[in-house]
Order: structure tokens, then sequence, then C-alpha cells
């Protein structure tokens, strides 16, 4: 039984003002095949724990811990956590001139299993994800996210999900900027992976439309650095109804 | 005189600049001329205006069916027909050679001919060299460069009517080498002339092709690769001469920054000239920079004088590779140097499958991987020397707070 545990996590940012604290002590612990909802207003350090678990340099560690099956992931490096399971879909998936998406794929692939992947397996898993996600043949021969649509940008990010298959994944409003028929395509590949491989999920979003197609098990609010309040997927039908004035009273934000 | 399209500004008429073959017709230069403007000109300054040694230089190359090289007297015919020197350091290297390094491709199916010039030194030298497709020939040449050099030099092309000729310069100096060569080629009727330059090494390299499509239906593919890691300075002036009708250019060229103070240019001139009906036309440079420091300019110049033509366009664009794109490859599992490895192999692809020559490619794409690695060494060790330099300031901050 595989676990994501993430306790009393720290995380500050240079500013051109001097450094920021974000995180304030972020407890979390996400296991095999569970979905956990974050949800909380903009500006409270989302994007920053799901990055701070990725590892990018912008975001330092001022203290606390994030272990993968009780390995601790925050000394290792970027490619490291990816090759331990861990997995981060964007919220600005970021464009690479000249290397084309079926390129980028197999090159991640075989990174991550140590060996590149038997050829004919490999073109069938591909075909069949991107058909599932509607995605066109010729995206294989685009470069990485030049030129995407929002929407293309997010089923690209979910083929990588499904291709690479990680252990654990943080979706940073993943579903944001999608149309309804590109939400239901994009979540259903959230399930596919779910299903095939047990993955363990950190669901960053803003609204619940999302959370009718993957359902959460937990949904976590989360307010100026850290966890306020937890609860099951009720939680999230009374954020949207009644916002999150109540989580605000007294705590200092920005 | 009609434009294509109103943003279509010549920035200088390309036709009037002056040429000549006497050095003493060209005015001192200052290093405020277009021409010289980016240059390190203390480096150029020995070819531009000193003695050079103009004696043959040993090489190697070769045997191959279909093809000759010898050494001729400067007074053969053949010299002079591609064309004539437009700045003070080729006029220089034409004045001082003894000898012209003639090459023929004379049959239809001629074996790949490679020129390897690697005994030059630091002694600022002049060379000529005249390559010559005769009618209705096909092949391929190919000069190589490498160790010291302080070299100007001048490269004509003849390609004869019907002929199928490919050039390729590499550049693979010393890190301390000085060449600056001037091309001018002169494609005949149905000909083409696919002409690439590749320049790795060197300490100042500049290349510059006139390439003149004088015959009816007469075509060229040119292409440029280069990556200049820090200190290096690389530059490339193709100027595409469209005289005749139905006369056909594609000029692409990509270039790798990476490095302190690694500097290229690239200034793309086309002229469709009043003659030139039926010109069809397409430049562009790209350019991929790799780190903080560098410099990269690109400027294409476009000049039309007919009106009558298929097309002409140009594009320029200088992108980074910047630390969004490695950590988004890292976070996908790919380590930083495959990712760097990853992204400079799919930019400069594009160049190299283009060069026609099995054998080279795969060098080619190992020395632009090899200058990766060179550069991460060098990268590795700042990275080291910055840490050391921040600890230092640390610990003087701690004793500036201490007393
Ligand atoms: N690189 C940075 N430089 C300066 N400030 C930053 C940086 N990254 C994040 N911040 C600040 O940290 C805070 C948290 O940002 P973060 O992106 O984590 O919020 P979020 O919860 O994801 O918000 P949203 O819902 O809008 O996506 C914000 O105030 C943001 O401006
Ligand atoms: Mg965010």
């Amino acid at each position: 039984m595989s676990v994501l545990k993430i306790e009393d996590l720290h995380v500050s940012v240079e500013t051109e003002q001097g450094t920021k604290q974000i995180l304030r002590g972020v407890d979390l612990a996400v296991g095999e095949g569970e979905t956990h909802a974050i949800m909380g207003p903009n500006g409270s350090g989302k994007s920053t724990l799901a990055y701070a678990i990725a590892g990018h340099p912008k975001y330092h560690v001022e203290g606390g811990s994030v272990t993968l099956d009780g390995v601790e992931m925050l000394d290792k490096s970027v490619d490291e956590r990816a090759r331990a399971g861990l997995f981060l879909a964007m919220q600005y998936p970021v464009e690479i001139p000249g290397v084309s998406v079926s390129n980028f794929l197999r090159t991640a692939k075989t990174a991550i299993d140590g060996q590149a992947p038997a050829i004919r397996g490999w073109i069938k898993d591909l075909d069949s994800s991107m058909t599932a996600l509607r995605m066109d043949k010729s995206f294989r021969e685009r470069n990485v996210n030049e030129g995407f649509s929002g929407g293309e940008k997010k089923r690209n990010e979910i083929l990588q999900l499904e291709l690479l298959k990680p252990k654990f994944a943080v979706l940073d409003e993943t579903d944001s900027g999608l149309d309804v028929d590109a939400l239901k395509i994009v979540s259903e590949g959230v399930n596919r992976a779910k299903e095939n491989t047990g993955l363990g999920i950190l669901l960053i979003t803003h609204y619940n439309r999302i959370l009718r197609y993957v359902k959460p098990d937990f949904v976590h609010v989360f307010v100026a650095g850290k966890v306020a309040e937890q609860g099951g997927p009720e939680l999230a039908v009374r954020l949207e109804n009644e916002g999150y004035d109540r989580f605000l009273q007294g705590a200092n934000v920005g | 005189m009609a434009l294509a399209s109103p943003s279509v500004v010549p920035v200088q008429t390309r036709s009037e600049r002056p040429s000549s073959t006497d050095v003493t017709d060209f005015p001192a230069v200052t290093g405020r001329e277009f021409e010289w403007k980016f240059a390190p000109l203390d480096r150029i300054r020995p070819l531009i205006e000193g003695v050079l040694d103009g004696s043959p230089v040993a090489f190697q190359y070769s045997e191959s069916a279909g093809t000759t090289v010898e050494w001729v007297d400067r007074a053969t015919a053949v010299v002079g027909v591609a064309g004539t020197p437009e700045d003070r350091a080729s006029a220089n290297a034409w004045g001082a050679v003894e000898k012209v390094l003639q090459i023929r491709v004379t049959s239809e199916e001629a074996e790949e001919l490679l020129v390897r010039r690697e005994h030059f030194d630091q002694n600022p030298r002049a060379a000529h060299v005249v390559i010559e497709a005769l009618p209705n020939s096909s092949g391929t040449v190919i000069l190589e460069h490498r160790g010291d050099a302080d070299l100007s030099e001048n490269v004509e092309i003849v390609v004869g009517e019907g002929a199928q000729l490919t050039v390729v310069t590499v550049q693979e100096w010393n890190d301390s080498a000085v060449h600056v060569s001037s091309h001018f080629a002169t494609v005949g009727r149905d000909a083409n002339l696919r002409h690439v330059i590749v320049s790795l090494g060197g300490g100042v390299v500049r290349v510059n092709p006139s390439i003149h499509l004088a015959g009816q239906g007469s075509s060229t593919d040119a292409f440029g690769l280069y990556f200049a890691d820090a200190g290096q300075y690389l530059e490339q002036r193709p100027y595409i001469d469209h005289q005749a009708a139905n006369t056909r250019s594609r000029v692409n060229y990509k270039g790798a920054l990476q490095g302190a103070k690694a500097h290229t240019v690239w200034v793309g001139d086309v002229l469709i000239g009043p003659h030139a009906d039926g010109t069809d036309s397409y430049e562009q440079n790209r350019n991929l920079v790799l780190s903080d420091g560098t410099r990269a300019d690109s400027i294409p110049n476009l000049e039309i004088e007919t009106g009558n033509i298929v097309g002409a366009g140009h594009a320029s664009s200088t992108g980074r590779f910047d630390d969004e794109q490695l950590f988004y490859l890292q976070s996908r599992g790919i380590s930083e140097e495959e990712a760097r490895r990853l992204v400079v192999r799919g930019f400069l692809a594009e160049i190299i499958t283009q060069i026609g020559s099995p054998a080279l490619e795969e060098r080619l794409t190992a020395a632009v991987e090899a200058e990766l690695v060179e550069a991460e060494v060098v990268r590795a060790a700042a990275g080291v020397a910055s840490d050391a330099a921040a600890a230092a300031s640390a610990d003087a901050a701690a004793a500036g707070a201490a007393s």
C-alpha cells in the first residue's frame, strides 16, 4: 500500500521585497488509489504546494518533509522524484521548442522505466491513449505544447499521466479552461489511470464540476498556506455555495 | 520598382555595394561599417590590413571517383568567375595568394569528396579555393577545418548548367582560431547548389556566402548550423542574388548559443533583381539561447526590384531554453543533461538531416553533443565558483555583523 505523506511543510519564495513565506505547515497523507481534492482561494499556496512536491528550484523548503513510501523526496532532484513515481500536471504547461511530442514522450518513458519501451507496445499505447483523449495523430509531430490551445495543453498533460504511470499525481487546476466535453474527456483519462495503476491523486481545483467526474474521497480547504479544514465530498458542495469567507476571518493572506 | 508588401523596406542596396579585387580600393575599416559592426575587429585586423602569407598549405583529401583536386596558377581562367570581393579582408586575401586550390566535379555520379584542411598555423594567411561542377555533373564536396588558423580566404563555386552540387564547409577549429571566409557562387541554368555552413569551433569564424542565381531556372538551398559557446564569435551573412527568371532559393540557418559572451550574427540578404521574374524565395534564421550572457543578432533583409514574383518571405526568431522548460522536462523523469540534449538535438536536426551525407550527419550530431557536454563541464565549474563566491560574501556579511 503506497502512501505520499506531507508533514509540517514550510516553503518560501524569494521576491523583490524579500523572502516570502507561503506554506506554513502543511500536513496531508494520500494513500494508493485515493483522491484528495484541494480547494482554496487564489494565492493561498496551492500551486506552491504542487511545485514544492515536484521540486521546482524557485521554492525553498524551510522545514518539514515529503515522503513516498517512507523515502524522503525533498533531498532528491526533480527528475529523481519523477522516477520515484511523482507526477505534476501543471496549471500552465510549458512550451518546448524543437522537441516533438512523440520524441518527448518516448524519452520520458525511457527515463522513468530505466529502459526504452518495446516499440510495438509503445505505439499501441500511445495511439489508444491519444484516441481516448481525442487528440489527433498530428500532435505527435508537433513541438511540445507549442501553439496548443489551453485545452489541448491539459489533454497533453493527462496523456503523459496515462503513459508514464506514476504512483501519485498532483493535478493543478487541470479542469480550468476546459469546456464541458473536454472536461469529461480529461476526467475519464484521470479515472482510467486510477483504475489501471491505483494512482493516488491530489486534485487542486476551484470548482465542484470536475469532482462530479473524478470523485474525491477527501476534500481539504487550503487557506493562507495550510489546510484549514477537511471533510468528505459534501464539503466541496458547501464551499461552492458559501465561499471561503468563514475561513478567512483572522487568516493573514498575502 | 514594385514592392510585394509595404513592410518590406530595404535597409541597404546590396547590388550597389562596392567590389574589387584590389585591397587598396577599400577604405580603412573603422568598425562602424555595417559589414564589420558586430565583429571583434581587434582580432581580425591583421587579416584586413596586414601582410598575408599566401603560400599553399598542405591538406588531405579522399580519392573520389569523378573529382579532381590540384593546385593551379592564380591566373587560371576560372578564377574570378564566381564573384569579386566585397570587403577588405576578402580583397586582401585575393591579392596575396600564390596558388589556387582547384576542385572539380566532373561526373554525373561523382563520389563524395572530403578535403580536410588542418595544417594552417597562427600566422596570418590567405587562401583561395575554386570548386567547379561541370555541366550536368552531380556531386558533394566537403571542406573540413581543424587545428589553428588565422586565415582570410575566398572560396569560389561555379555550378555549370544542369549540375547538382553540394558544398559543405565545416569549421571545427581550435578555440583561438580566426577564420574569415567569403564564398562566391554562380549557379547556371537549371542547376542547383546546396550550400551548407557548419560552424562549431574557432574563436572568430565568419563565413559569408554570396550566391548568384545567374541562369534561368537555377536554384539554391542554403543551410547553416552553428553552436557558439563561451567567448565564441560566429558570423554568417548569406546573400542570395536572384538575377535570372524562374529562380528559387531557400535559406535556413539555425544556431544555438551557450555560455558567457557567446555571440552569433546572421544577416540574410535576398535581392530579387529586375529580370528575376517568377522568383520564389524564402529565408529564415532561428536561434536557441541556452544560457544567460549570450547575444544573437539576426537581421533579414529583402530587396525586390520586380513585381512579378511567386513568393518572397523571411522569418527570424530567437528563443530561449529556460529554467521553466528544464523543470518541465525534468518533472517527467528526464535528467538535466538529457533535457538539454533533447532540445538542442531536436532544434538542429532540421539542418543536419539536410546535409545529405549520412557519415557527416552522424559525425556532426556527435560533435554538437560534444559541444553540449563541454559546456556542461564549464557550467558545473562556474556553478561551483559562484557558490564559493556566495559563501565568501555570506562570510563577509557575518563578519560585518559581528564587528
Ligand atoms: N515565484 C514567485 N515570486 C513571488 N511570489 C510568488 C511566487 N510564486 C508564488 N508567489 C506568491 O505566493 C502566493 C501563493 O501562490 P500560489 O501560486 O501557490 O497560489 P494558488 O493557491 O495556486 O493560487 P491560484 O488559485 O490563483 O492558482 C501568491 O501570493 C503568489 O503571488
Ligand atoms: Mg495555482
